[in-house]
């Protein structure tokens, strides 16, 4: 059913945790729906210097969010933004079609943490 | 590895003694049973002799027996071919909303097409109550179908208790018993079932065969037409080997049912028991003791979601199932569940170990090693589990 990278990612997810005091939060999915993705970063001048994810849902949710942070980490705000949902898949060589739509939103939840440490940003004005 | 199958309500091994008398009539008893030559009537004469086996594990007489492909097609046949039967007396049904969905699905088909359908809630065991029914019946009710044990929860219904009632209002009642067949008695006299779904493969018998129980008298309207085979009730060629196999099953099912039973219990008891000491925030689903199948276990592990739990039980060989949105290939979990009052988010954490013939109390014990390991893993990465820790 899954590839032996998303299996991989599922059994020994990278960054899995918390960062205390993130300098943004980002969190997709609901209980109901049974996915849910919190990503937290750490952002250095425009630089994600440490990113961590905590998910409650199928394999691929658990694969997706392990796979985005591998990816995301050391890159800037920008290169991050152009993260999509597909290049997670794909970077783990694919998911069943039925887990496209409800379990691939790792990179959602990575742009809403983007989202959520630029409000922050502004907020500080 | 270990490898230790806790998934036999989804289906079981073939028993050795039912393969090999099956292969028998691959190879060299191939004949069609139709046939009048001696190669042809050696498997009459077998699949004849299945029937009997057939209709003796259920209390029915050998000539109430209709040979199918499977569960699937058997609940087809009962609901189609009698809604298609008695349409001129009624068009009225009553189902529970925790059937399988070969029932479900069927008469909702028909409740597109012309019938009322009325769908029974359960408690929150999943058990549909008998005055529930009595109030749903009408002057139009043609069939009543209600499955004898649920296939997830493994309640058990009040199943003489609706027969009672059907037939005081003079009301067809059918019975899916794939799930009980086997494990606890079945008898549709004293049940009071005019028609009875079984199924092979969940009973160490052969895929692709299946039976239904037609009381002497009742009309039904056949799904297959063509050469007239099972007294016209269902054309084609009868899948003799599989037959053979399927009634090989219901000789020995019959035989060991009494001690099996007895055996599984105690290892179902233990393993709930284990479940429940060893992890908290842990939810029983379905009844406890008499009113649950013997070999059924069901949970609901709070703040995980079930498909998790059978990707990692499966790295360690363990095989189970969920009823999570995520292994029914839709986006909600279990119907049954649901049904059962369940929110969502419990719904989605669900496991079911169904135990069989060959497990072992070894087996039990892997998994209660296993489990709770696998558990504080998923809960570990699981930020609901976060939420409820910080709101305590």
């Amino acid at each position: 059913m899954y590839s032996a990278k998303v299996m991989d990612h599922f059994m020994n997810p990278r960054n899995v945790g918390e960062i205390p005091d993130a300098d943004g939060i980002g969190e997709v999915g609901n209980a109901k729906c049974g996915d849910i993705m919190r990503i937290y970063l750490d952002i250095e001048g425009n630089t994600i210097k440490d990113v961590k994810f905590k998910t409650f849902g199928c394999g691929a949710a658990v694969a997706t969010s392990s796979m985005v942070t591998e990816m995301v980490k050391g890159k800037t705000i920008d290169e991050a933004l152009t993260i999509t949902n597909a290049a997670v898949a794909e970077a783990l060589d694919g998911l069943p079609a039925n887990k496209m739509h409800c379990s691939n939103l790792a990179a959602d939840a990575l742009h809403e943490a983007i989202k959520n440490y630029k409000e922050k940003e502004k907020a500080k004005g | 590895m270990r490898r230790v199958y806790l998934d036999h309500s989804a289906t079981t091994p073939v028993d050795p003694e039912v393969a090999s008398l099956m292969m028998t009539y691959y190879t060299e008893k191939y004949g069609n049973p139709s046939s009048i030559h001696s190669f042809g009537q050696e498997v009459r004469n077998a699949v004849e002799q299945a029937r009997h086996q057939v209709a003796a594990l259920i209390g029915a007489k050998p000539d109430e027996i209709t040979f199918t492909s499977g569960g699937t097609e058997a609940d087809n046949m009962a609901i189609l071919g009698v809604a298609d039967a008695y349409r001129k007396k009624g068009r009225h049904i009553i189902t529970s909303a925790v059937e399988h969905h070969a029932v479900l699905d069927t008469c909702e088909y028909l409740a597109k097409n012309g019938f009322e359908l009325t769908i029974l809630p359960v408690n929150e065991e999943g058990i549909v109550s008998v005055e529930d029914l009595a109030q749903a019946i009408r002057p139009d009710t043609i069939l009543i179908s209600i499955m004898h044990a649920n296939n997830e929860v493994g309640a058990i219904q009040p199943i003489a208790d609706i027969g009672k009632l059907a037939q005081e209002h003079k009301v067809l009642f059918h019975v899916d018993a794939v799930q009980s067949l086997g494990k606890i008695p079945v008898n549709v006299k004293e049940m009071n079932v005019d028609l009875m779904t079984v199924s092979s493969h969940k009973i160490y018998g052969p895929k692709g065969v299946g039976a239904l129980y037609i009381r002497k008298g009742i009309r039904l309207v056949p799904l297959f037409h063509g050469g007239g085979q099972e007294k016209k009730r269902r054309s084609g060629t009868e899948n003799a080997p599989g037959i053979i196999g399927f009634g090989k099953a219901c000789e020995l099912a019959g035989r060991r049912m009494a001690a099996e039973a007895a055996e599984l219990k105690i290892l179902r008891d233990k393993l709930l028991q284990g479940i429940l000491d060893k992890i908290d925030y842990v939810k029983v689903n379905g009844p406890l003791g008499d009113s649950r199948l013997p070999n059924n276990v069901n949970v609901s592990i709070r703040f995980v979601e079930g498909e998790s739990l059978l990707l990692s039980l499966d790295m360690l060989g363990i095989a189970a199932s969920s009823g999570s949105a995520c292994t029914s290939g839709s986006l909600d979990p279990s119907h049954v569940l649901l049904a059962m009052r369940m929110p969502h988010e419990i719904a989605h954490g669900s496991l079911r170990f169904s135990l069989g013939r060959q497990n072992t109390e070894e087996d039990i014990d892997y998994v209660l090693e296993q489990l709770p390991k696998i558990v504080e893993r998923l809960r570990m990465m699981s930020p609901l589990y976060d939420q409820m820790k910080q709101a305590q």
